[in-house]
């Protein structure tokens, strides 16, 4: 019976190895998620009993940990809540975190993997672990003009360096107060959390950067952009019908203003923004141009980056009068006001497009630099000449055309006013897209309600001014 | 596989075991002291302080622990001397961690009282065992009524099912009995019993089982006739799985029994036909019995239905929270999750000594198997090696039904973890299948007459051969 039994044991030899090879397995490929997972309580405690890093403004902290009794040694406070939540997010205890609460999480309490040799000087020299903070690249004069500017109404404002990419302000309204999710009053913070997601007005949703929202007349300029690219010139005439019938369909499309005669340049078209002219110059060029120079601005992709937004998108493989609408930003065109504004800080950077980025420094507890976030060039968008001929009918659009609410006295600035209609029984969306010169910034304005019906003047009077009130904190 | 201590010597010499009693007191020595050094840990680690009734713990805890030994020392003088000092180990280690966490949650709450009802059945199993290693002696005589422990066995197993008795304690499974204000797993109990009805069976029916059969792909595969004991377990196996609702009592003693078949025939058709059998009773009682699909489910996909899985989900935190060294005694978190100081309890040692740690109990658990498996080749008759082997083999499948369910290697099963769940069912019985284990070793090393070679056929093939010779000095007579 020695041989079955020896066979047994070779079983048994298995099973016990399973064991181990199991967590061999779960130390080095397990651990690590399951350490960041949100709903692990062991790490939030440990979090919440530790002094996280500070998130600054300038040299402002807007998010910082202050010592406290209770349940909890530390509770986080946001100085100036509201105005700052699309950036810095919230950290709770139940609710986990958003924003770059969540984006830099290891970093600000002090756990990633960079920080390993600070956390072993910690143990050895007996000092309290404290997480790092981080630099961003707001401006604070440019986020509360932002703010103000766009007062009670839904939208959103991003606002970037084109050199760089550095973001300068980054807006959603309506917004809400992260002190009231962050509190170590889990009672209250429950409270906070069941009103806000309650909210008709969803102020939890970023829509600076989650939210994508057709882009409207906004995105003639890609349109633009991919004709030029495509050797035309301004000066190109295009057929500009007061009103055409889109191929292969019953579907009319009409102009909201004259657009000067039966043909019109490219530049006048963008000035008075011609529907009918963009919808055949995007027939004539394609969707696959359209959509190459789209993602060459950062559409279909994440652009990476620590800003996490949602994807923009071209529609896949439209058809010819769905080419014709997505064009003009309608049919399933998609785009978030970041994507928008990198867009503008594209053409303004005279084709280069900067990847877009919120975090300057992430420092440690003693000042000295963890990591820093230099500019970092994406994608050439446009050639250096068209990319200055577009800027020059944009500006254009300002000095005569439909964005005249954007200007700004004695500064050189450029842009595309936008409506979207998303909902024929609501009023449609508002967009301003534009960049001034000095000082260098490209600005989106999102309104989701325009208050009037379809108009792109009236998009242009309503996010005009909230454009030029931006650069005018900025100058 | 070579057989150093069992070689005879050319010149006809007697080869006889080293008894090896100091290096088994010595390592007992240890196998306390890391028990008692845990639970000073974490007191030291929580308090500051040591525990103001440490004279008496540790003289209490190193008493029992050394009487074990010097009961084994004078009954059983050539028993295994690993056993002992292994199974303090864990008994010591499971005992400071269901006191570690008995101090959670501070300061809230006033610490619970598990470990000193822990210690109580520590303390009960091990006068079990006394009693076991001292009266029993010779486990020769446990082969005598089969059918009767057969009996017993099965009616204490589906003794949970009578109405009044049966309890599941709120915890799922339908698995204790409640008597007064006692509550008791009678499975633990039909563990014991059941194994050594099978072993007397099966001494006594493995030859007609093993030459009858048909051979099918080069494999002997038993008569139809044959298989009734087989389907009767297979059906006490699903009725524990449909009616109380324990995937893992049910998956043991059906393993117990068809590996102890295996052993008994030397046919590998046994243990296929039983994969088969587990195969199919699995796919039945993963579609008719929801439970079941539920425990896959948690096991396969746990993270997708969070709230129904906290327990196995906070159990792999903790894990992952103590990484490879641990958070250390009491500086973890382990009662974060549910029965953290039973079903669980594998992987509250694991946040707080670490995966290292759980991974040092686990090879303290394969040396206990590795050493009964041992006194099953050691042993001279058949009684013997299918008693050893089928307690050997239940205790590593035992192991690694629960540890693998806690660490997500199989689904999650009510089983307890030997020598350290709290519960005292478990405590006892497992102390009872060591003693037995014991017996077994030092019938099987002690030198001494045993069977002629011709009462056993197969033993020419065998590397262990028993060697007659008779011995006049044979240590305080024969039993």
């Amino acid at each position: 019976m020695n041989h079955p039994i020896r066979r047994v044991a070779l079983v048994a030899a298995m099973m016990f190895f399973a064991l181990l090879a199991n967590l061999s397995y779960s130390a080095v490929f397990r651990d690590a998620s399951l350490d960041a997972d949100a709903r692990n309580r062991r790490t939030r405690d440990a979090e919440f009993a530790m002094e996280r890093g500070a998130i600054l403004v300038g040299s402002t902290p807007i998010a910082q940990t202050k010592a406290s009794k209770g349940r909890f040694n530390y509770t986080r406070e946001y100085s100036e809540g509201p105005l700052y939540a699309a950036a810095t997010g919230y950290y709770s205890y139940d609710f986990a975190r958003a924003g770059l609460e969540s984006s830099y999480n290891t970093q600000l309490s002090g756990t990633d993997d960079s920080q390993a040799f600070g956390r072993l000087m910690d143990t050895v020299t007996g000092k309290k672990p404290a997480g790092a903070s981080l630099q961003t690249t707001l401006d604070a004069k440019a986020q509360r003009a932002a703010s103000q500017a766009l007062g009670t109404r839904k939208g959103a404002v991003v606002a970037i360096d084109y050199r760089t990419g550095a973001v300068k302000a980054l807006v959603s309204k309506p917004s809400y107060d992260p002190n009231e999710l962050a509190t170590t009053d889990l009672a209250a913070a429950q409270q906070a959390w069941r009103k806000l997601n309650a909210d008709p007005g969803r102020p939890l949703v970023n829509r600076a950067t989650k939210e994508t929202y057709p882009p409207g007349s906004t995105f003639k300029l890609v349109t633009a952009a991919a004709a030029l690219e495509d050797g035309r010139t301004a000066d190109s005439t295009v057929a500009s019908p007061a009103s055409m019938t889109l191929p292969q369909t019953s579907t009319k499309l009409s102009n909201e203003v004259d657009c000067g005669g039966a043909t019109s340049t490219i530049d006048h078209a963008l000035q008075v923004s011609c529907n009918t002219a963009f919808a055949n110059l995007g027939m004539e060029l394609g969707a696959d141009k359209v959509r190459e120079q789209a993602e060459k601005f950062g559409f279909d992709s994440s652009l990476e980056g620590d800003l996490n937004p949602a994807t923009s998108r071209f529609p896949a493989s439209p058809d010819k009068p769905q080419t014709a609408m997505s064009a003009i930003g309608q049919f399933d065109v998609a785009a978030t006001p970041l994507q928008m504004a990198v867009v503008a800080a594209g053409i303004a950077n005279d084709g280069q497009v900067m990847q877009p980025y919120l975090v300057q420094e992430v420092r440690n507890p003693d000042l000295s630099v963890l990591t820093s976030n230099d500019a970092r060039e994406l994608e050439r968008a446009m050639d250096t000449d068209n990319a200055r001929a577009l800027k020059q009918m944009m500006v254009n659009v300002v000095t005569n055309g439909t964005g005249t609410a954007a200007r700004v006295g004695g500064i050189t600035v450029g842009g595309k006013t936008g409506t979207a209609q998303w909902d024929l029984k609501k009023n449609p969306y508002a967009w301003f897209v534009g960049f001034a010169e000095e000082p260098h910034v490209a600005i989106a304005v999102f309104i989701e309600d325009a208050q009037v019906s379809r108009s792109d003047i009236a998009g242009g009077r309503l996010a005009g001014p909230v454009f030029a009130a931006v650069v005018e904190s900025m100058r | 596989m070579s057989n150093v201590t069992t070689a005879a010597p050319a010149d006809g010499d007697l080869f006889v075991y080293r008894r090896r009693r100091n290096v088994e007191l010595f390592m007992d020595l240890f196998a306390l002291a890391i028990g008692l050094a845990g639970w000073l840990l974490v007191e030291i680690n929580l308090f500051g302080r040591l525990p103001a009734n440490l004279p008496l713990l540790a003289a209490g805890w190193f008493g029992v622990g050394i009487a074990a030994h010097l009961v084994v020392r004078w009954r059983l003088p050539y028993a295994d001397p690993l056993l002992l000092p292994c199974v303090l180990l864990l008994n010591g280690l499971g005992l400071a961690m269901i006191h570690r966490i008995d101090q959670v949650p501070l300061p809230e709450k006033p610490a619970l009282h598990r470990a000193d009802t822990q210690m109580m059945w520590t303390v009960l199993g091990i006068v079990l065992f006394v009693v076991v290693v001292s009266w029993l002696r010779d486990h020769r005589r446990l082969q005598r009524f089969p059918y009767l422990l057969f009996l017993t066995g099965l009616v204490l197993l589906l003794l949970p099912l009578v109405p009044g008795l049966g309890t599941s304690q709120g915890m799922g499974a339908q698995i204790w009995i409640t008597i007064g204000p006692y509550s008791f797993q009678p499975a633990e109990i039909a563990k014991i019993v059941l194994a050594i009805a099978f072993a007397g069976y099966l001494t006594d029916h493995r030859e007609v089982l093993a030459l009858a059969g048909r051979r099918v792909l080069g494999i002997d595969f038993p008569r139809l006739r044959d298989l009734g004991p087989i389907i009767i377990m297979w059906l006490a196996s699903l009725a524990i799985l449909v009616f109380q609702n324990d995937l893992g009592s049910s998956m043991l003693f059906f393993g117990l029994f068809v590996v102890m078949l295996y052993v008994a025939t030397e046919k590998p058709g046994w243990p296929i036909l039983g994969l088969v059998m587990i195969g199919l009773g699995g796919t039945l009682a993963y579609h008719f019995a929801g439970h079941v699909k539920v425990r896959f489910d948690s096991w396969l996909r746990p993270f997708e239905n969070y709230e129904q899985n906290t327990q196995v989900i906070s159990a792999q935190f903790g894990l992952a929270w103590g990484g490879l060294t641990g958070r250390g005694w009491g500086l973890g978190r382990p009662a974060l999750t549910t029965f953290s100081y039973s079903d669980m309890i594998a992987t509250s040692l694991g946040e707080e000594i670490g995966i290292v740690g759980l991974m040092g109990i686990i090879m303290v658990y394969s040396i206990i198997v590795a050493r009964s498996l041992r006194a099953a080749l050691a042993s001279h008759e058949p009684f013997g090696k299918l008693l050893a082997c089928g307690l050997g083999f239940v205790f590593a499948l035992q192991v690694f039904a629960i540890i693998g369910g806690v660490t997500r290697v199989l689904p999650l099963t009510g089983l307890t973890t030997p020598f350290m769940s709290q519960g005292g069912s478990a405590m006892i019985s497992n102390w009872v299948i060591v003693g037995i284990l014991l017996v077994v070793s030092h019938q099987a090393r002690r030198p001494g007459p045993t069977e002629l070679p011709s009462t056993d056929a197969s033993f020419e093939n065998e590397d262990t051969l028993p060697i007659p010779v008779v011995r006049a000095d044979s240590p305080r007579g024969d039993a």
